[in-house]
């Protein structure tokens, strides 16, 4: 047996030496904030029902509910419970976009990308909000005090209340709204008078450009936006977020993508309106880095810049989440209609363990689809570049808003069609999803063959 | 000064309802300390007036208190995206002024060495003018390709930067080996690398709108504000002092036998010849031509010295010489006057980004801001090469 050289220097393991310790913990975290925030939403939200807390009262308080005092308490505070998680939901979304924007950006353009804060620098979003929060609050000496401080909460005003409409799953809606979409696009309004107060408010002439720009913009691109919307609507024959998931099936066939040609066009329509409304790339005029310095931010720091990416990350899982609605099929799980969830409830107050089950599954099919047109929005923004504010306005009233009125019209005609033509609607969706399948495929072959020429391979596993 | 130029953007009615803007002197799209004022009227400019000067050093003043070897190293802060020609263009002036050649070997390599710099520099250029019009893929793919090209250069000279190579009479270090086979591994990389630049971003509809009919200097004008080089070229002009004034390797009758190019010229890509797009596809099609030049040259590269006898204490008699060479900014000329001392008695260098700026204020009115921004971006002008 040799003993160790004695100059050699014994080393003690630090803390953050050990890798895979690292990697396991970031996942664990990584997948349990999200899966905790889930499972609140999924537990909360059907429980928080004036029926369910009626039975609660009934059974476990052993009162009647129509004398019972605290009634009105107890609805209220049900209420702020999963009022609390549904925003906490919106922040954390928010940063954890932020990391995979950074990481999928990172590796588009060849460079590491986060890697220090947790495997995969996936806490990166922690420590910068700190650091944001440690800043100084500045505010010019020359602003509309007052202004400039409301802003802010606008912006995330415009952004919480989203939430409310929000589908998760089947039954996992804070409210349906009989006019939900509607209710939607009202709150979301919320957000420009924001911007333009801080644009405005803040005494700077790159800000008031961004602010100018901004209330052009999503003004205007609210109306193409609102047209397609209504194309759904018409489908659906409703305004309420839950009823329209309803009418569209589980399958591709099924969705209001694909039963309709002009739902495609719609949905073309209101994807890039939806990119104008959120200052993405590639309408990211108001904050156009190269032209207006930081636009309407240039004067925030500290928490109330915090806040305005906070909301401008969430607002991208809001807008996946309403083009999911709209078009994808929403939370619809595949053999499971409406009477599988009926007869998986059962009778007594509190649902069966099956329905609970089926919940966790809608909201996992919706939570994927979400993640893949958010995923589509980030893809866009590190390979577009801007375009210039005439062409902005342009695209929208000289394009967008014809052809969404033109898509409207068609719906309604196409509409009569399917009354009278039985089978129309399966043959459509059966044709429209072939093609599709068909441009991605030669997507991905296109896509094979850059990168073989460039004497690449498609490699994944080097993350 | 302040008044003047407030006059120069017709700022004689106090209550008028254009609003002044400093567009700098830190911008994000100035790149470096240059200051613009702008006169706006909603987002259409009135007039930019460019104010130059934050970066200047007294380089020329600088040359006249320090002998002629130890400028060289001065020369890489005139330009220092691309500071192998400004090494070139001195090294060339002295030469001309001590009535010397560089051996056959130097000039090759320094057709080469610069030949890689000028690519390096137009990856720069190409690049940050996609992340001006807001793609800001293309810029770091650009920096990626560049950061091989500082690899070769570093192992050349020993440089990434300031790369002082060229010397007076020839270059400072020979070929290391290996470096033939590696320089050339990278440019087969490198012209897949332009195609697939090509397909992200040049022809991408968006960039070219962006940037098609944008801010036309027709060749005329160009000639009259004194354009060189890509600039010119995007114009329409056709003239390459390679080409049509010859100097070094590209006078050797050896050289332009074996290497054969060609120079890109503007012709309205896709719009009208002398718009953002020609000036900006120009620097693509040459970094084409460059990663040619730098093939042939490698495979035909002569053997032998690589400096020429230069005497020891270098003191011109009293005479007048001027390099003028093409550098990846265009034109780039040092007029040297020599009164018969160590030092010369007058230095004066000419660089493209100053005359470049000269043009904005005349072709600015009536564009946008981002046409602003598209505008400086696509004449690639370098702070410190302006003010020097």
């Amino acid at each position: 047996m040799t003993a160790a050289p004695a100059n050699t220097p014994t080393r003690t393991p630090r803390i953050g030496a050990n890798p895979r310790g690292v990697v396991l913990g970031t996942l664990a975290i990584g997948f349990g904030i999200p899966a905790v925030l889930f499972a609140a939403v999924l537990v909360l939200s059907p429980l928080s029902k004036p029926l369910m807390i009626d039975a609660f009262i009934r059974n476990v308080l052993g009162q009647d509910p129509a004398t019972f005092g605290y009634r009105n308490l107890l609805y209220g505070l049900s209420v702020a419970i999963l009022a609390f998680v549904l925003v906490n939901f919106g922040a954390i979304v928010s940063g954890m976009t932020v990391w995979w924007e950074m990481r999928v950006s990172s590796r588009m353009q060849s460079r590491v990308g986060y890697n220090r804060v947790g495997a995969g620098g996936f806490f990166q979003w922690v420590a910068d909000a700190v650091k944001l929060l440690l800043k100084e609050d500045l505010i010019p000496a020359d602003a509309d005090q007052l202004l400039f401080r409301a802003a802010p909460y606008f912006v995330l005003t415009g952004f919480a209340l989203t939430f409310v409409a929000l589908p998760f799953g089947e039954s996992l809606i804070a409210a349906d709204l009989n006019v939900g979409i509607f209710y939607m696009i009202a709150v979301t309004a919320l957000v420009v008078v924001g911007i333009l107060l801080a644009g405005w408010s803040s005494n700077s002439k790159w800000a008031l450009f961004g602010g100018m720009r901004s209330a052009a913009q999503v003004i205007s691109y609210e109306i193409p936006a609102g047209i397609a919307i209504m194309v759904p609507v018409l489908m659906a024959g409703s305004l309420s977020m839950q009823e329209i998931i309803r009418q569209q099936g589980a399958w591709p066939w099924q969705w209001n993508l694909f039963t309709n040609p002009f739902a495609l066009v719609a949905f073309v329509i209101f994807f890039v309106s939806q990119l104008a409304e959120g200052n993405r790339t590639p309408f990211d005029l108001p904050e156009a880095e190269s032209e207006l310095v930081a636009g309407y931010l240039s004067e925030y720091s500290s928490f109330r810049f915090a806040i305005y990416f906070l909301v401008e990350f969430g607002n991208l899982w809001v807008m996946a989440a309403v083009a999911v609605t709209l078009f994808f099929g929403g939370w619809q799980v595949p053999f499971a209609g409406p009477e599988v969830f009926a007869a998986a409830k059962g009778a007594g107050d509190l649902p069966g363990l099956a329905w609970w089950g089926l919940q966790i599954l809608s909201m996992g099919v919706f939570a994927a689809k979400t993640l893949f047109v958010l995923n589509l929005i980030v893809w866009v923004r590190w390979t577009l570049p801007r375009i210039r504010v005439d062409q902005m306005m342009v695209l929208c009233w000289k394009y967008l808003v014809p052809f969404a009125f033109v898509a409207f019209v068609a719906t309604l005609l196409w509409q009569i069609l399917l009354a009278h033509v039985p089978g129309a609607r399966t043959a459509t969706g059966a044709v429209l999803v072939a093609s599709t399948a068909v441009v991605a495929a030669f997507f991905i072959r296109q896509t094979r063959r850059n990168l073989v020429a460039m004497g690449d391979r498609v490699d994944l596993t080097n993350w | 000064m302040e008044k003047l130029i407030l006059r120069r953007v017709g700022k004689d009615h106090p209550d008028s309802e254009e609003m002044i803007l400093n567009f700098g002197p830190q911008h994000p799209s100035t790149h470096g300390v240059i200051n613009f004022i702008v006169e706006t009227d909603g987002e259409v400019l009135k007039k930019a007036v460019p104010e130059v000067g934050y970066l200047h050093r007294s380089i020329e003043k600088i040359g006249e208190s320090v002998g002629y070897p130890q400028f060289m190293p001065y020369t890489d802060r005139i330009d220092y995206v691309a500071a192998m020609f400004a090494n070139e263009g001195y090294a060339l002036a002295v030469e001309r002024l001590l009535k010397i050649d560089a051996p056959p070997r130097a000039q090759w390599l320094r057709a080469i060495s610069c030949e890689l710099v000028r690519i390096a520099s137009h990856l720069v250029s190409v690049g940050t003018m996609a992340m001006d019009i807001g793609a800001f893929t293309p810029m770091l793919h650009g920096i990626r390709e560049r950061e091989t090209i500082n690899d070769l250069i570093e192992a050349l000279c020993g440089a990434r930067l300031t790369y002082n190579y060229h010397r007076i009479g020839g270059v400072a270090f020979d070929l290391p080996e290996g470096w033939r086979d590696k320089t050339l591994r990278f440019l087969d990389h490198f012209d897949a690398f332009l195609v697939e630049f090509d397909r992200l971003i040049s022809f991408n509809e968006i960039y070219v709108r962006r940037l098609a009919n944008v801010a036309v200097i027709p060749g005329p004008m160009a000639i009259d504000y004194g354009l060189v080089g890509p600039n010119l070229r995007g114009s329409g002009v056709d003239w390459d002092l390679r080409r049509d004034l010859p100097y070094g390797p590209w006078a050797l009758p050896e050289f332009t036998a074996k290497v054969k190019w060609s120079v890109p010229v503007g012709k309205g890509f896709t719009g009208r010849t002398g718009d953002c797009f020609d000036r900006y596809y120009v620097r693509c099609l040459e970094m084409k031509e460059s990663s040619r030049i730098v093939r042939q040259a490698l495979e035909s590269i002569p053997e032998g010295e690589t400096m020429a006898k230069v005497p020891r204490k270098v003191k011109p008699e009293a005479s007048e010489a001027l390099g003028r060479v093409e550098s990846a900014r265009g034109e780039m000329a040092y007029y040297l006057v020599s009164d018969g001392s160590d030092k010369p008695y007058r230095l004066r260098v000419r660089t493209g980004s100053f005359t470049a700026m000269g043009i904005i204020e005349d072709v600015s009115p009536g564009l946008m801001v981002a046409d602003l921004v598209a505008l400086i971006a696509s004449l690639d002008v370098v702070a410190p090469e302006i003010d020097r």
